[in-house]
């Protein structure tokens, strides 16, 4: 109960207690000018909220104008609760990646699992059923602390007690582990659904008298501020501020996701939008100010689930599990009869009003009245000051040459049991990744993919960012997290559609910080274009430093390609022996930010590899033709660890089959260095000749019926291990660690 | 064959079943909600997968509550085929159609992953099509499907061939590797283990198929018989 009387506006204005909701002097001064008045403490609030990085991107507006949004595949771009992309057959694909970061690093369980929750109410408000759920996950270093092991245990039990529940599959991700993430851990969630044209909605307030209507979970106390909690850094003071991570019901969200896709087929809704990030506040403000209207609402009718709640407190909640519609008047009874059918609360709250006002009535009193733009439009936009750090030139300068290794064999078998390599069966054997029965590749491959029941499509789609190039050099290592998320799709057999984004960083007031953040967008916007992957929508998870310590920057990419006949559904195990072996791209020597030079020395430091994004596209081309010609038997990617990591993690799912590698020059650059635009293929013999003239990919071997890897270096076998030594290191890495 | 598949608030592996059978057994199917009266249209019933209730309090302890529980319970005595998947076997279990209950997994996690099974007994309108002790491989996907009973329930369950599958390498804790179970009358099936989402080479088998080929071939004999 908060039975503390609220500060009047001159008290929060003298005492300037907007400055503990995150508002600053001239905040508080531009909302004074702009309602004619000081703002009482709901009104702070809602300023402070929708003002918030989280909600208003404030900070990073300036750089994420810079991607390419737009294009013939394109049907919505940022700026509604999810993108959406055409895939043809008037049907669409509809995906959306969101951060839970800080929730997560205080209440990893809770923190994880309403990401989920959040980022599934974002698709299923476009109308869209989801259909697939992936995830993009950094901790610190495993063997560093039990704290960090119990983030990770907590926040993959979390994405799997909620995921597992709503009954939607969690087919695919990937996890670094760097100690950068120590005590401020990344837990972004991806959402993909699937919709027809038709059904397509959008969260808008339109029709002047329509009336507003809240369904879902009723109304608590808990996640007040979190978007606010969520644009500050984190501090060893942060665990007091646990109340403002929200409680997930994951059964609550099936029912309203159920409940929702049968309304989005009445024509009696107008609009509906997810309560996320700033609940009431956002999703009321947004949605009048999209459609160029106001909203009143009685806050007396939101239906509450704690006695007592102010007008702050209901706004500013963050309770999950709820929706803001806009049905025409006159229909409600239509919807509400839906929402009976679940047991779902379903209460008309306010109406759609001409003013542009956000109007909130509490107690037969007016307790704000705010233009609705001013709150989701006007946020002021910084344009930070930006330096390049002095460590991105020590690392430019450095000359990184190929390390000396006496013994490649047990390099390969240490690099196989690096965590950021290693199997992650441990993880994934804890999602449900089958439900809906339409995964057709499962976790551990490049991309997952997802067929479209009824249709001979199929949806490839996965997360990718590899941190440690960002950090040594941004653009290249935003470049390559787009070209390493489309090579990943085009090994599966897909053609690549578009992009989402999380965009990872520490506290944009430094400028070493925010020129991280805008090298590595123009990276990523290059790339975007060369590759034709719009960014159709995304999230900005800034202030992610503990105690002044910023993470790695980490971008990560969410990328969902169109595999057009499930015939052409290649995955990365090899298939036969007597199959040939080819690899295609070339190899420079780059080890900076790998994984041999992490292993070897603790740490990174040099240069990024480097990217050339026209061939980069050429090689994707001509895989993606060879597949689609049905030349290609497997198709891998380079990526950690080299073309020797790679070629263990196609045999280890090849059920018994080995591999006679030739190499030549230097043994460990031919076999760990990084170097991009590489992909590992298998070919049978008959379709050589039509492969070779597609790709110009260099035959380095044969798939064998013995499980051995063979390596022969320069004509001298340099590695001849079972593949059963590989596979135990690569499979008992993480269980070991963890016990 | 007319089949149903019972949908309770929470069922989420209810568009598996129906697709299993619609799609791949070529058999009518439809939906049924909780608050239904009847079933009496239905040939064969299917409680299907999923988190009914939330799993709130137990698995299933709220599900067997259900309106339509009453009608299941009705086609169950009527010698109907009722099969009971995962949160639908945990249900079966709570109704007490079937004997014995569920604990957590021995790991405490949710496990979800294809097993290889044994058909113990190949002699039920659930299995005739299999060969006796034929190994099949069948995902699991759950949290709590460590099956147990007491010795006494054990011995009945032996001696009247009770145990249909029992997993090859034991992934929940579960007694003697039970991994699914029949009613003495042998017509309720329960199993932890999903055969809807073993029947689609497509998606890595099909061996769950003969489950539903079973029941079919059972239900068709009975009938020609009977006509």
């Amino acid at each position: 109960m908060s039975l503390m009387l609220e500060p009047s506006p001159q008290q929060i204005k003298e005492e300037e207690i907007y400055k503990t909701m995150g508002l600053s002097s001239e905040e508080f001064e531009m909302a004074e000018k702009i309602i004619g008045r000081t703002p009482n403490y709901t009104e702070t609030g809602l300023f402070a909220v929708m003002w918030s990085e989280h909600c208003s991107y404030k900070n990073s507006k300036p750089v994420l104008k810079k991607f390419p949004v737009t294009g013939p595949q394109v049907l919505q771009g940022p700026g509604e609760g999810a993108g959406i992309v055409d895939i043809g057959d008037q049907q669409a694909v509809v995906f959306k990646i969101e951060s839970h970061n800080h929730p997560s690093a205080i209440e990893p369980y809770q923190g994880a699992a309403t990401g989920v929750g959040g980022i599934i109410r974002d698709v299923f408000s476009m109308g869209a059923r989801p259909i697939a759920m992936l995830n993009s996950l950094r901790f610190g270093e495993l063997d560093s602390s039990a704290r960090v092991r119990y983030l990770f245990k907590e926040v993959v039990a979390g994405i799997a007690g909620y995921g597992n529940c709503i009954g939607i599959p969690t087919v695919g991700g990937e996890i670094q582990f760097e100690s950068s993430y120590e005590g401020n851990p990344l837990v972004n969630a991806m959402c993909v659904g699937l919709i027809d044209h038709k059904d397509i909605q959008k969260g808008q307030a339109k029709g002047i008298g329509n009336t507003v209507m809240y369904v879902g979970a009723k109304t608590g106390r808990d996640g007040i501020h979190g978007a606010t909690f969520a644009s500050e850094e984190l501090t060893d003071e942060s665990e007091k501020d646990r109340p403002a991570v929200q409680v997930g019901d994951p059964f609550m969200e099936k029912l309203l996701l159920e409940a929702c896709l049968e309304v989005v087929k009445s024509d009696a809704l107008v609009g509906i939008q997810d309560m996320g990030a700033a609940g009431l506040a956002s999703s009321s403000a947004e949605m009048a100010s999209k459609a160029g209207t106001g909203i009143e609402m009685n806050l007396d009718l939101v239906p509450q689930r704690e006695t007592g709640m102010t007008a702050y407190e209901m706004m500013l909640s963050e309770s999950q599990e709820r929706m803001l519609l806009v049905v025409t008047a006159g229909r409600e009874a239509e919807i509400k009869e839906i929402f009976k059918k679940y047991d779902l609360d379903c209460v008309a709250v306010g109406k759609v009003t001409d003013d542009k006002m956000l109007r909130l009535l509490h107690k037969g009193e007016v307790v704000a009245e705010i233009p609705a733009d001013a709150l989701a439009e006007d946020a002021p936009v910084y344009h930070k000051p930006s330096s390049e750090p002095a460590y991105y030139r020590e690392f430019q300068a450095m000359n990184v040459e190929a390390p000396e290794i006496d013994n490649l064999e047990e390099t390969l078998i240490k690099l196989l049991k690096q965590p950021t390599i290693a199997s992650k069966e441990w993880v994934y054997d804890q999602y449900d990744y089958m439900v809906r029965t339409n995964t057709v590749v499962s976790p551990g491959s490049d991309a997952a993919v997802v067929r479209v029941r009824g249709t001979k499509k199929a949806l490839a789609m996965t997360t990718d960012c590899n941190s440690r190039y960002l950090y040594l050099d941004p653009e290249t290592g935003g470049k390559i997290a787009v070209a390493e998320a489309a090579r990943n799709i085009v090994c599966s057999g897909a053609e690549p559609l578009a992009i989402t984004d999380n965009l990872n960083f520490g506290n944009p007031e430094k400028p070493e910080i925010f020129w991280q953040i805008e090298k590595s967008t123009d990276g990523m916007s290059e790339a975007c274009l060369t590759l034709n992957t719009p960014v159709i929508g995304g999230n900005v998870s800034l202030y992610n430093e503990t105690n002044g310590e910023a993470i790695y920057p980490t971008p990560v990419v969410g990328m969902v390609g169109l595999i057009k006949d499930t015939d052409h559904i290649t995955t990365q195990s090899f298939k036969e022996a007597g199959d040939l072996i080819y690899l295609l791209g070339e190899t420079k020597t780059e080890f900076g930010g790998s994984e041999l030079q992490k292993l070897l020395h603790g740490k990174i430091f040099g240069q990024a590899p480097s990217i050339d994004l026209d061939v980069e596209k050429k090689y994707q081309k001509a895989v993606l033709e060879a597949i689609q010609a049905g030349l290609v038997s497997s198709a891998h990617d380079l990526a950690e660890g080299g073309l020797g990591v790679a070629v263990a993690e196609s045999i280890i799912g090849s059920n018994g089959l080995g591999a006679k590698i030739n190499t030549e020059g230097n043994a460990v650059t031919a076999l760990f260095s990084e170097s991009q635009s590489r992909f590992l293929l298998t070919v049978k013999k008959e379709n050589q000749a039509d492969f070779e003239k597609i790709t110009g990919a260099v035959l380095i071997g044969e798939v064998t019926g013995e499980p051995t890897l063979q390596i022969v270096h320069n004509g001298e076998t340099a590695i001849n291990t079972p593949v059963e030594t590989l596979e135990s290191a690569w499979r008992g890495a993480i269980p070991c660690l963890l016990n | 064959m007319k089949f149903a598949v019972i949908v309770f608030p929470g069922s989420n592996c209810d568009i598996d079943m129906y697709h299993a059978i619609k799609d791949e057994l070529g058999e009518e199917v439809e939906y049924v909600w909780h608050t239904e009266e009847s079933l009496d249209e239905f040939d064969g019933i299917l409680l299907p997968g999923g988190f009914s209730y939330g799993d709130y309090l137990r698995t299933g302890a709220i599900a067997r509550f259900s309106n339509v529980m009453k009608e299941v319970r009705k086609a169950a005595e009527a010698g109907k085929p009722i099969l009971g998947v995962c949160n639908g076997f945990q249900i079966l279990l709570e109704a007490g159609l079937l004997p014995g209950a569920m604990k957590r997994n021995e790991s405490l996690k949710f496990i979800c992953r294809p097993v290889k099974l044994k058909v113990e007994n190949n002699e039920t309108m659930f299995s005739n099509v299999y060969e006796k002790e034929e190994v099949i491989t069948i995902p699991i996907a759950h949290g709590e499907g460590n099956y147990y009973c007491d010795e006494e329930t054990l011995a009945k369950l032996k001696e009247n061939n009770q145990i249909v599958f029992t997993y090859e390498s034991n992934p929940n804790g579960s007694l003697v590797d039970i991994a699914g179970i029949i009613n003495e009358k042998g017509n309720v099936l329960g199993m932890m283990p999903h055969p809807e989402r073993a029947v689609d080479e497509l998606l890595g088998g099909a061996d769950g198929l003969k489950i539903f080929q079973s029941i079919v071939k059972q239900w068709r004999e009975s009938h020609v018989v009977n006509a």
